[in-house]
Protein backbone atom coordinates (compact mmCIF):
# COMPACT_ATOMS: atom_id res chain seq x y z
CA UNK A 1 0.00 0.00 0.00
CA UNK A 2 2.99 2.33 0.70
CA UNK A 3 4.31 2.15 -2.36
CA UNK A 4 1.05 3.29 -4.25
CA UNK A 5 0.49 6.09 -1.86
CA UNK A 6 4.15 7.02 -2.95
CA UNK A 7 3.53 6.49 -6.67
CA UNK A 8 0.43 8.71 -6.07
CA UNK A 9 2.85 11.06 -4.98
CA UNK A 10 4.30 12.05 -8.61
CA UNK A 11 1.73 13.74 -10.72
CA UNK A 12 3.24 11.51 -13.94
CA UNK A 13 2.21 8.29 -12.41
CA UNK A 14 -1.21 9.15 -10.13
CA UNK A 15 -2.06 10.56 -14.06
CA UNK A 16 -0.68 7.04 -15.83
CA UNK A 17 -2.58 4.93 -13.45
CA UNK A 18 -5.88 6.98 -13.83
CA UNK A 19 -5.24 6.60 -17.34
CA UNK A 20 -4.29 3.44 -17.66
CA UNK A 21 -6.68 1.90 -15.48
CA UNK A 22 -9.95 3.40 -17.31
CA UNK A 23 -8.32 2.20 -20.88
CA UNK A 24 -7.67 -1.06 -19.22
CA UNK A 25 -11.16 -1.49 -18.33
CA UNK A 26 -12.24 -0.13 -22.31
CA UNK A 27 -9.82 -2.44 -24.01
CA UNK A 28 -11.33 -5.75 -21.85
CA UNK A 29 -14.69 -5.18 -22.44
CA UNK A 30 -13.90 -4.38 -26.33
CA UNK A 31 -11.88 -7.17 -26.19
CA UNK A 32 -14.57 -9.25 -25.34
CA UNK A 33 -16.03 -8.96 -29.00
CA UNK A 34 -12.99 -8.84 -30.90
CA UNK A 35 -12.44 -12.24 -30.18
CA UNK A 36 -15.01 -13.54 -29.75
CA UNK A 37 -15.65 -11.92 -33.06
CA UNK A 38 -12.24 -13.60 -34.25
CA UNK A 39 -11.58 -10.21 -35.24
CA UNK A 40 -8.23 -10.48 -32.69
CA UNK A 41 -5.73 -9.34 -35.11
CA UNK A 42 -8.19 -6.13 -36.90
CA UNK A 43 -6.55 -4.73 -32.88
CA UNK A 44 -2.95 -5.66 -33.43
CA UNK A 45 -3.32 -4.18 -36.96
CA UNK A 46 -4.94 -0.66 -35.72
CA UNK A 47 -1.89 -0.37 -33.15
CA UNK A 48 0.48 -0.78 -35.98
CA UNK A 49 -1.39 1.62 -38.32
CA UNK A 50 -1.67 4.20 -34.95
CA UNK A 51 2.35 4.01 -34.66
CA UNK A 52 2.55 4.99 -37.95
CA UNK A 53 0.19 8.07 -38.08
CA UNK A 54 1.31 9.27 -34.76
CA UNK A 55 5.17 9.32 -35.84
CA UNK A 56 3.65 11.32 -39.07
CA UNK A 57 2.16 13.49 -37.14
CA UNK A 58 4.92 13.96 -34.83
CA UNK A 59 7.38 14.36 -37.93
CA UNK A 60 4.95 17.36 -39.48
CA UNK A 61 4.60 19.24 -36.51
CA UNK A 62 0.48 18.48 -35.69
CA UNK A 63 -1.48 17.58 -33.23
CA UNK A 64 -0.55 13.75 -32.73
CA UNK A 65 -4.20 12.59 -31.25
CA UNK A 66 -6.28 14.51 -33.48
CA UNK A 67 -4.78 13.56 -36.70
CA UNK A 68 -3.94 9.70 -35.31
CA UNK A 69 -7.50 8.86 -34.30
CA UNK A 70 -9.50 9.82 -37.42
CA UNK A 71 -6.84 7.84 -39.77
CA UNK A 72 -7.29 4.68 -37.20
CA UNK A 73 -10.92 4.71 -37.44
CA UNK A 74 -11.29 5.16 -40.93
CA UNK A 75 -8.63 2.11 -41.40
CA UNK A 76 -11.05 0.54 -38.83
CA UNK A 77 -13.61 0.26 -40.76
CA UNK A 78 -12.03 -0.59 -43.76
CA UNK A 79 -10.66 -3.52 -42.19
CA UNK A 80 -14.17 -4.44 -40.72
CA UNK A 81 -15.10 -4.10 -44.95
CA UNK A 82 -12.10 -6.39 -45.84
CA UNK A 83 -12.81 -8.95 -43.56
CA UNK A 84 -16.67 -9.06 -43.73
CA UNK A 85 -15.64 -9.98 -47.54
CA UNK A 86 -14.82 -13.34 -49.05
CA UNK A 87 -12.54 -11.92 -51.92
CA UNK A 88 -9.71 -10.69 -50.29
CA UNK A 89 -8.16 -12.63 -47.34
CA UNK A 90 -8.64 -10.34 -44.18
CA UNK A 91 -5.56 -11.51 -41.96
CA UNK A 92 -3.14 -11.06 -45.37
CA UNK A 93 -4.62 -7.52 -45.52
CA UNK A 94 -4.32 -6.49 -41.95
CA UNK A 95 -0.80 -7.69 -42.36
CA UNK A 96 0.11 -5.77 -45.39
CA UNK A 97 -1.33 -3.04 -43.78
CA UNK A 98 0.37 -3.21 -40.15
CA UNK A 99 3.49 -3.82 -41.56
CA UNK A 100 3.53 -0.98 -44.25
CA UNK A 101 2.36 1.69 -41.86
CA UNK A 102 5.08 0.55 -39.51
CA UNK A 103 7.69 1.28 -42.31
CA UNK A 104 6.18 4.88 -43.20
CA UNK A 105 6.33 5.51 -39.33
CA UNK A 106 9.63 4.85 -38.81
CA UNK A 107 11.26 6.39 -42.03
CA UNK A 108 9.02 9.69 -41.07
CA UNK A 109 11.02 9.45 -37.73
CA UNK A 110 13.93 9.05 -39.02
CA UNK A 111 13.65 11.20 -41.94
CA UNK A 112 13.48 14.06 -38.78
CA UNK A 113 16.29 12.62 -37.25
CA UNK A 114 14.77 11.90 -34.27
CA UNK A 115 15.38 8.11 -33.08
CA UNK A 116 14.39 8.41 -29.08
CA UNK A 117 10.64 8.77 -30.46
CA UNK A 118 10.24 5.81 -31.89
CA UNK A 119 10.92 3.67 -28.73
CA UNK A 120 8.58 5.67 -27.08
CA UNK A 121 6.12 5.07 -29.85
CA UNK A 122 6.91 1.34 -30.04
CA UNK A 123 7.01 0.23 -26.52
CA UNK A 124 4.95 3.01 -24.48
CA UNK A 125 6.00 6.06 -22.14
CA UNK A 126 4.22 6.82 -19.23
CA UNK A 127 5.48 10.17 -19.47
CA UNK A 128 3.69 11.11 -22.23
CA UNK A 129 0.11 10.72 -20.94
CA UNK A 130 -0.43 14.37 -20.26
CA UNK A 131 -3.37 16.30 -18.37
CA UNK A 132 -5.97 16.12 -21.66
CA UNK A 133 -4.97 12.44 -21.91
CA UNK A 134 -6.47 12.01 -19.17
CA UNK A 135 -9.72 13.66 -19.12
CA UNK A 136 -10.13 11.90 -22.58
CA UNK A 137 -9.62 8.60 -20.99
CA UNK A 138 -12.25 9.51 -18.46
CA UNK A 139 -14.55 10.66 -21.09
CA UNK A 140 -14.19 7.61 -23.40
CA UNK A 141 -14.29 5.13 -20.68
CA UNK A 142 -17.45 6.72 -19.11
CA UNK A 143 -19.16 6.59 -22.99
CA UNK A 144 -17.65 2.94 -23.75
CA UNK A 145 -19.80 1.97 -20.22
CA UNK A 146 -22.70 3.77 -20.89
CA UNK A 147 -22.88 1.96 -24.67
CA UNK A 148 -21.89 -1.20 -23.11
CA UNK A 149 -24.71 -1.38 -20.29
CA UNK A 150 -27.33 0.00 -22.91
CA UNK A 151 -26.66 -2.22 -25.82
CA UNK A 152 -25.89 -5.06 -23.70
CA UNK A 153 -28.29 -7.70 -24.95
CA UNK A 154 -27.94 -6.17 -28.63
CA UNK A 155 -23.81 -6.63 -28.60
CA UNK A 156 -24.48 -10.08 -27.23
CA UNK A 157 -26.48 -11.81 -30.09
CA UNK A 158 -24.41 -9.98 -32.84
CA UNK A 159 -21.10 -11.26 -31.13
CA UNK A 160 -23.10 -14.61 -30.88
CA UNK A 161 -24.71 -14.95 -33.81
CA UNK A 162 -24.93 -12.28 -36.08
CA UNK A 163 -27.35 -14.17 -39.28
CA UNK A 164 -29.82 -14.40 -36.37
CA UNK A 165 -29.45 -10.71 -35.20
CA UNK A 166 -30.11 -9.58 -39.14
CA UNK A 167 -33.06 -11.79 -38.80
CA UNK A 168 -34.70 -10.58 -36.30
CA UNK A 169 -34.16 -6.82 -37.26
CA UNK A 170 -31.19 -5.51 -35.80
CA UNK A 171 -28.76 -3.42 -37.63
CA UNK A 172 -25.53 -5.98 -37.38
CA UNK A 173 -23.55 -3.36 -39.31
CA UNK A 174 -24.09 -0.58 -37.23
CA UNK A 175 -23.03 -2.55 -33.74
CA UNK A 176 -19.76 -3.70 -36.01
CA UNK A 177 -18.94 0.07 -36.63
CA UNK A 178 -19.62 1.28 -33.38
CA UNK A 179 -17.32 -1.44 -31.88
CA UNK A 180 -14.73 -0.49 -34.72
CA UNK A 181 -14.60 3.34 -33.72
CA UNK A 182 -14.61 2.55 -30.28
CA UNK A 183 -11.71 0.12 -30.21
CA UNK A 184 -9.39 2.43 -32.70
CA UNK A 185 -10.43 5.31 -30.15
CA UNK A 186 -8.90 3.22 -27.06
CA UNK A 187 -5.98 1.70 -28.82
CA UNK A 188 -4.91 5.13 -29.81
CA UNK A 189 -5.13 6.42 -26.03
CA UNK A 190 -3.70 2.94 -25.32
CA UNK A 191 -0.67 2.89 -27.38
CA UNK A 192 0.90 6.22 -25.58
CA UNK A 193 1.05 4.19 -22.68
CA UNK A 194 1.42 0.35 -23.55
CA UNK A 195 3.15 1.07 -26.79
CA UNK A 196 1.68 0.15 -30.49
CA UNK A 197 3.62 -3.34 -30.32
CA UNK A 198 1.80 -4.01 -26.86
CA UNK A 199 -1.35 -2.61 -26.63
CA UNK A 200 -3.43 -5.53 -28.39
CA UNK A 201 -2.43 -7.46 -25.70
CA UNK A 202 -4.57 -5.46 -23.22
CA UNK A 203 -7.04 -6.50 -25.60
CA UNK A 204 -6.68 -10.07 -25.83
CA UNK A 205 -5.06 -11.29 -22.29
CA UNK A 206 -7.67 -10.61 -20.07
CA UNK A 207 -10.42 -12.08 -22.45
CA UNK A 208 -8.60 -15.32 -23.12
CA UNK A 209 -7.63 -15.93 -19.19
CA UNK A 210 -11.89 -15.30 -18.19
CA UNK A 211 -12.64 -17.66 -21.12
CA UNK A 212 -10.55 -20.37 -18.50
CA UNK A 213 -12.84 -20.28 -15.85
CA UNK A 214 -16.02 -18.23 -16.88
CA UNK A 215 -18.62 -19.82 -19.10
CA UNK A 216 -21.09 -17.63 -19.19
CA UNK A 217 -21.26 -14.18 -21.46
CA UNK A 218 -21.85 -12.03 -18.56
CA UNK A 219 -19.26 -13.16 -16.10
CA UNK A 220 -16.39 -13.25 -18.66
CA UNK A 221 -17.19 -9.36 -19.05
CA UNK A 222 -16.69 -8.85 -15.81
CA UNK A 223 -14.01 -11.31 -15.17
CA UNK A 224 -12.11 -9.61 -18.19
CA UNK A 225 -12.68 -6.16 -16.32
CA UNK A 226 -11.01 -6.87 -12.98
CA UNK A 227 -8.23 -8.87 -14.34
CA UNK A 228 -7.48 -6.30 -16.76
CA UNK A 229 -7.66 -4.00 -13.89
CA UNK A 230 -5.84 -6.08 -11.23
CA UNK A 231 -2.48 -6.82 -14.07
CA UNK A 232 -2.71 -3.35 -14.76
CA UNK A 233 -2.07 -3.05 -11.42
CA UNK A 234 0.24 -5.08 -10.49
CA UNK A 235 2.20 -4.10 -13.77
CA UNK A 236 2.47 -0.54 -12.72
CA UNK A 237 4.04 -1.40 -9.14
CA UNK A 238 6.76 -4.13 -10.71
CA UNK A 239 7.56 -1.61 -13.36
CA UNK A 240 7.78 1.29 -10.27
CA UNK A 241 9.78 -1.16 -7.79
CA UNK A 242 12.37 -2.46 -10.36
CA UNK A 243 12.42 0.32 -12.95
CA UNK A 244 10.91 -2.28 -15.73
CA UNK A 245 9.76 -0.67 -18.62
CA UNK A 246 5.67 -0.29 -17.85
CA UNK A 247 4.47 -1.79 -20.75
CA UNK A 248 6.19 -5.35 -20.70
CA UNK A 249 5.41 -5.90 -17.17
CA UNK A 250 1.83 -4.96 -17.48
CA UNK A 251 1.85 -8.14 -20.29
CA UNK A 252 4.06 -10.52 -18.20
CA UNK A 253 1.67 -9.71 -15.53
CA UNK A 254 -1.33 -10.54 -17.48
CA UNK A 255 0.83 -13.72 -19.60
CA UNK A 256 1.25 -15.33 -15.73
CA UNK A 257 -2.29 -14.17 -15.03
CA UNK A 258 -3.19 -16.16 -18.30
CA UNK A 259 -1.12 -19.39 -17.09
CA UNK A 260 -2.69 -19.60 -13.20
CA UNK A 261 -6.05 -19.05 -14.83
CA UNK A 262 -5.50 -22.29 -17.06
CA UNK A 263 -3.67 -24.12 -14.47
CA UNK A 264 -6.82 -23.48 -11.79
CA UNK A 265 -9.49 -24.64 -14.82
CA UNK A 266 -6.88 -27.96 -15.00
CA UNK A 267 -7.35 -28.78 -11.57
CA UNK A 268 -10.75 -28.12 -11.47
CA UNK A 269 -11.66 -30.12 -14.39
CA UNK A 270 -9.12 -33.01 -12.58
CA UNK A 271 -11.37 -32.76 -9.17
CA UNK A 272 -14.26 -32.68 -11.13
CA UNK A 273 -13.66 -36.55 -12.96
CA UNK B 1 -53.95 -17.03 -45.11
CA UNK B 2 -51.07 -15.93 -47.26
CA UNK B 3 -48.04 -14.79 -45.37
CA UNK B 4 -45.15 -14.88 -48.30
CA UNK B 5 -46.17 -14.66 -51.97
CA UNK B 6 -43.09 -14.00 -54.04
CA UNK B 7 -43.05 -13.81 -57.82
CA UNK B 8 -40.86 -14.23 -60.95
CA UNK B 9 -37.72 -13.68 -57.54
CA UNK B 10 -34.39 -14.09 -58.13
CA UNK B 11 -31.50 -14.35 -55.51
CA UNK B 12 -28.03 -13.91 -56.19
CA UNK B 13 -25.24 -12.23 -54.66
CA UNK B 14 -23.91 -8.96 -56.34
CA UNK B 15 -24.28 -9.72 -60.03
CA UNK B 16 -24.25 -13.61 -59.94
CA UNK B 17 -27.58 -15.10 -60.10
CA UNK B 18 -28.14 -18.28 -57.83
CA UNK B 19 -31.75 -19.03 -58.14
CA UNK B 20 -34.08 -17.44 -60.97
CA UNK B 21 -38.08 -17.65 -61.12
CA UNK B 22 -38.89 -18.59 -57.85
CA UNK B 23 -42.57 -18.45 -57.37
CA UNK B 24 -43.88 -19.25 -54.10
CA UNK B 25 -47.14 -19.09 -52.10
CA UNK B 26 -46.81 -20.06 -48.44
CA UNK B 27 -49.73 -19.80 -46.23
CA UNK B 28 -50.49 -19.94 -42.83
CA UNK B 29 -49.90 -23.61 -41.41
CA UNK B 30 -47.89 -24.66 -44.34
CA UNK B 31 -44.84 -27.35 -44.01
CA UNK B 32 -42.39 -26.03 -46.70
CA UNK B 33 -39.47 -28.28 -47.62
CA UNK B 34 -36.84 -26.78 -50.05
CA UNK B 35 -34.87 -29.27 -51.22
CA UNK B 36 -31.78 -29.23 -53.82
CA UNK B 37 -28.23 -30.38 -54.09
CA UNK B 38 -25.26 -28.59 -52.39
CA UNK B 39 -24.60 -25.14 -53.82
CA UNK B 40 -27.80 -24.94 -55.75
CA UNK B 41 -28.90 -21.97 -53.78
CA UNK B 42 -31.35 -23.39 -51.04
CA UNK B 43 -29.85 -21.41 -48.27
CA UNK B 44 -29.43 -17.96 -50.65
CA UNK B 45 -33.55 -18.33 -51.29
CA UNK B 46 -34.06 -18.61 -47.40
CA UNK B 47 -32.16 -15.40 -46.58
CA UNK B 48 -33.48 -13.36 -49.49
CA UNK B 49 -36.41 -14.44 -47.59
CA UNK B 50 -35.32 -13.08 -44.46
CA UNK B 51 -34.28 -9.79 -46.19
CA UNK B 52 -30.39 -11.04 -45.45
CA UNK B 53 -29.32 -10.25 -48.92
CA UNK B 54 -31.57 -8.32 -51.48
CA UNK B 55 -33.58 -9.62 -54.04
CA UNK B 56 -31.76 -9.05 -57.66
CA UNK B 57 -34.95 -9.03 -59.09
CA UNK B 58 -38.28 -9.63 -58.52
CA UNK B 59 -40.41 -8.97 -55.16
CA UNK B 60 -41.31 -10.79 -51.71
CA UNK B 61 -45.01 -9.27 -50.40
CA UNK B 62 -45.49 -10.47 -46.92
CA UNK B 63 -48.11 -10.66 -44.94
CA UNK B 64 -47.06 -11.10 -41.78
CA UNK B 65 -44.86 -8.81 -39.48
CA UNK B 66 -40.65 -9.09 -40.28
CA UNK B 67 -39.86 -9.91 -37.13
CA UNK B 68 -42.19 -12.29 -36.63
CA UNK B 69 -40.09 -14.57 -38.65
CA UNK B 70 -37.94 -16.96 -36.46
CA UNK B 71 -34.78 -18.48 -38.06
CA UNK B 72 -32.80 -21.38 -37.38
CA UNK B 73 -29.27 -20.50 -39.29
CA UNK B 74 -27.23 -23.08 -40.70
CA UNK B 75 -24.28 -25.02 -38.40
CA UNK B 76 -21.70 -23.58 -40.01
CA UNK B 77 -19.65 -21.30 -38.06
CA UNK B 78 -17.67 -23.10 -35.09
CA UNK B 79 -19.39 -21.61 -31.60
CA UNK B 80 -17.70 -23.66 -29.79
CA UNK B 81 -15.83 -21.53 -28.11
CA UNK B 82 -18.57 -18.85 -27.01
CA UNK B 83 -18.51 -18.70 -23.86
CA UNK B 84 -23.06 -18.48 -22.96
CA UNK B 85 -25.13 -19.95 -21.03
CA UNK B 86 -28.64 -21.90 -22.35
CA UNK B 87 -30.24 -18.73 -20.86
CA UNK B 88 -28.36 -16.28 -22.53
CA UNK B 89 -29.04 -17.71 -26.08
CA UNK B 90 -32.71 -18.57 -25.54
CA UNK B 91 -33.70 -14.82 -24.19
CA UNK B 92 -31.56 -12.63 -27.07
CA UNK B 93 -34.45 -14.33 -29.17
CA UNK B 94 -36.65 -12.15 -27.02
CA UNK B 95 -34.34 -8.88 -29.03
CA UNK B 96 -36.65 -8.81 -31.95
CA UNK B 97 -39.34 -7.03 -29.89
CA UNK B 98 -37.39 -4.05 -28.56
CA UNK B 99 -36.39 -1.09 -30.55
CA UNK B 100 -33.86 0.65 -28.66
CA UNK B 101 -33.74 -0.04 -25.37
CA UNK B 102 -32.94 -4.08 -25.53
CA UNK B 103 -33.14 -4.97 -21.49
CA UNK B 104 -35.44 -7.75 -20.92
CA UNK B 105 -38.27 -7.75 -18.55
CA UNK B 106 -40.48 -10.22 -16.43
CA UNK B 107 -42.81 -11.59 -19.80
CA UNK B 108 -39.65 -11.91 -21.69
CA UNK B 109 -38.06 -14.38 -18.75
CA UNK B 110 -41.54 -16.22 -18.56
CA UNK B 111 -41.60 -16.79 -22.16
CA UNK B 112 -38.15 -18.05 -21.94
CA UNK B 113 -39.27 -20.67 -19.42
CA UNK B 114 -42.55 -21.62 -21.50
CA UNK B 115 -40.10 -22.15 -24.56
CA UNK B 116 -37.41 -24.08 -22.58
CA UNK B 117 -40.12 -26.76 -21.09
CA UNK B 118 -41.88 -26.86 -24.43
CA UNK B 119 -38.23 -27.95 -26.46
CA UNK B 120 -37.36 -30.01 -23.35
CA UNK B 121 -34.18 -28.35 -22.44
CA UNK B 122 -35.54 -26.51 -18.84
CA UNK B 123 -32.41 -28.53 -17.09
CA UNK B 124 -30.12 -27.21 -19.03
CA UNK B 125 -31.06 -23.48 -18.60
CA UNK B 126 -27.79 -22.55 -16.43
CA UNK B 127 -25.02 -24.71 -18.86
CA UNK B 128 -22.99 -23.74 -21.13
CA UNK B 129 -24.21 -23.75 -24.24
CA UNK B 130 -20.32 -24.95 -25.64
CA UNK B 131 -21.49 -28.25 -23.74
CA UNK B 132 -24.11 -29.21 -24.92
CA UNK B 133 -24.87 -31.79 -27.43
CA UNK B 134 -25.77 -31.00 -31.23
CA UNK B 135 -29.31 -32.22 -30.84
CA UNK B 136 -29.07 -30.01 -27.45
CA UNK B 137 -27.95 -27.09 -28.88
CA UNK B 138 -30.40 -27.63 -32.15
CA UNK B 139 -33.52 -27.27 -29.49
CA UNK B 140 -32.22 -24.93 -27.47
CA UNK B 141 -31.82 -22.81 -30.63
CA UNK B 142 -35.35 -23.73 -31.49
CA UNK B 143 -36.71 -22.46 -28.38
CA UNK B 144 -34.38 -18.80 -29.36
CA UNK B 145 -36.61 -18.95 -31.83
CA UNK B 146 -39.59 -19.37 -30.62
CA UNK B 147 -38.65 -16.47 -27.91
CA UNK B 148 -38.68 -14.10 -30.88
CA UNK B 149 -42.73 -14.66 -31.57
CA UNK B 150 -42.10 -16.19 -34.24
CA UNK B 151 -45.32 -17.03 -36.40
CA UNK B 152 -43.18 -18.61 -39.21
CA UNK B 153 -40.07 -20.45 -38.70
CA UNK B 154 -36.99 -21.22 -41.34
CA UNK B 155 -34.50 -23.71 -40.54
CA UNK B 156 -31.64 -24.43 -42.48
CA UNK B 157 -30.98 -27.74 -42.18
CA UNK B 158 -31.38 -28.20 -39.20
CA UNK B 159 -30.40 -31.73 -38.78
CA UNK B 160 -26.34 -31.23 -39.86
CA UNK B 161 -24.32 -33.15 -37.39
CA UNK B 162 -27.33 -35.14 -35.71
CA UNK B 163 -27.34 -39.04 -35.66
CA UNK B 164 -31.06 -41.11 -37.05
CA UNK B 165 -32.23 -40.99 -33.39
CA UNK B 166 -31.79 -37.18 -32.90
CA UNK B 167 -33.12 -35.99 -36.07
CA UNK B 168 -36.32 -37.71 -35.65
CA UNK B 169 -36.85 -36.65 -32.10
CA UNK B 170 -35.75 -32.92 -34.00
CA UNK B 171 -38.20 -33.22 -36.65
CA UNK B 172 -41.38 -34.74 -34.64
CA UNK B 173 -40.69 -31.58 -32.45
CA UNK B 174 -41.05 -29.09 -35.36
CA UNK B 175 -44.12 -31.13 -36.35
CA UNK B 176 -45.50 -30.21 -33.24
CA UNK B 177 -45.13 -26.58 -33.42
CA UNK B 178 -46.27 -26.52 -37.19
CA UNK B 179 -49.77 -28.65 -35.83
CA UNK B 180 -49.81 -25.44 -33.01
CA UNK B 181 -49.81 -23.43 -36.35
CA UNK B 182 -46.19 -22.13 -37.20
CA UNK B 183 -45.72 -22.19 -40.46
CA UNK B 184 -42.78 -23.96 -41.08
CA UNK B 185 -39.84 -23.23 -43.94
CA UNK B 186 -37.00 -25.99 -44.28
CA UNK B 187 -34.36 -26.62 -46.09
CA UNK B 188 -34.02 -30.02 -46.18
CA UNK B 189 -30.85 -32.82 -47.72
CA UNK B 190 -33.40 -35.95 -47.15
CA UNK B 191 -36.77 -35.32 -48.29
CA UNK B 192 -37.34 -38.97 -47.90
CA UNK B 193 -37.47 -38.41 -44.55
CA UNK B 194 -38.98 -35.10 -44.46
CA UNK B 195 -41.61 -35.60 -46.85
CA UNK B 196 -44.72 -37.32 -44.88
CA UNK B 197 -44.32 -33.50 -42.88
CA UNK B 198 -44.54 -31.15 -45.21
CA UNK B 199 -47.15 -30.16 -48.02
CA UNK B 200 -45.06 -28.26 -50.26
CA UNK B 201 -42.31 -28.65 -51.88
CA UNK B 202 -39.79 -26.25 -53.67
CA UNK B 203 -37.36 -28.06 -55.53
CA UNK B 204 -34.02 -26.00 -56.63
CA UNK B 205 -32.73 -27.25 -59.69
CA UNK B 206 -29.60 -25.83 -61.79
CA UNK B 207 -30.57 -22.06 -61.31
CA UNK B 208 -34.37 -22.79 -61.23
CA UNK B 209 -37.07 -23.49 -58.64
CA UNK B 210 -39.75 -25.91 -59.00
CA UNK B 211 -42.79 -25.51 -56.68
CA UNK B 212 -45.29 -27.43 -56.03
CA UNK B 213 -47.65 -29.23 -53.30
CA UNK B 214 -46.97 -32.39 -52.15
CA UNK B 215 -49.66 -34.13 -54.02
CA UNK B 216 -48.35 -32.60 -57.60
CA UNK B 217 -44.88 -33.73 -56.32
CA UNK B 218 -45.77 -37.09 -55.69
CA UNK B 219 -47.61 -37.77 -58.91
CA UNK B 220 -44.77 -36.04 -61.12
CA UNK B 221 -47.23 -33.07 -62.32
CA UNK B 222 -45.23 -30.29 -63.83
CA UNK B 223 -46.36 -26.64 -62.94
Amino acid sequence: MSVISEMLSYAFLSRALIAGILISICASLLGVVLVLKNYSMIGDGLSHVGFGSLAVATALGLAPLKVTIPIVIIVAFFLLKINDSSKIKGDAAIALIASSSMAIGVLSVSLRGVNTDINNYLFGSILSISQSDVLLSVTLTLIILALYIIFYNKIFIVTFDENFAKAVGINTDLYNMLIAILTAITIVLGMRLMGSLLISSLIIFPTLTSMRLFKTFKSVIVSSMLVSVICFIIGMILSYNYSLPTGSSIVVVNMLCLILFSVINQIKLHVNK
Amino acid sequence: MNLISCYKLSVGYENKKVVTDVNININTGDYLVIVGDNGSGKTTIVKTLLGLIKPLRGKISFNVEKNSIGYLPQKNEDKSNFPASVYEVVISGCLNSKKWLSFYNKSDAQRVNINLHKFGVAKLKNKNFKELSGGERQRVLLARAMCAFSKVLILDEPNTGLDQKTTRELYDLIEKINKEGITIIMISHDLDKTLKYANKILEVKEGKAIYRTKEQYLSGVNV
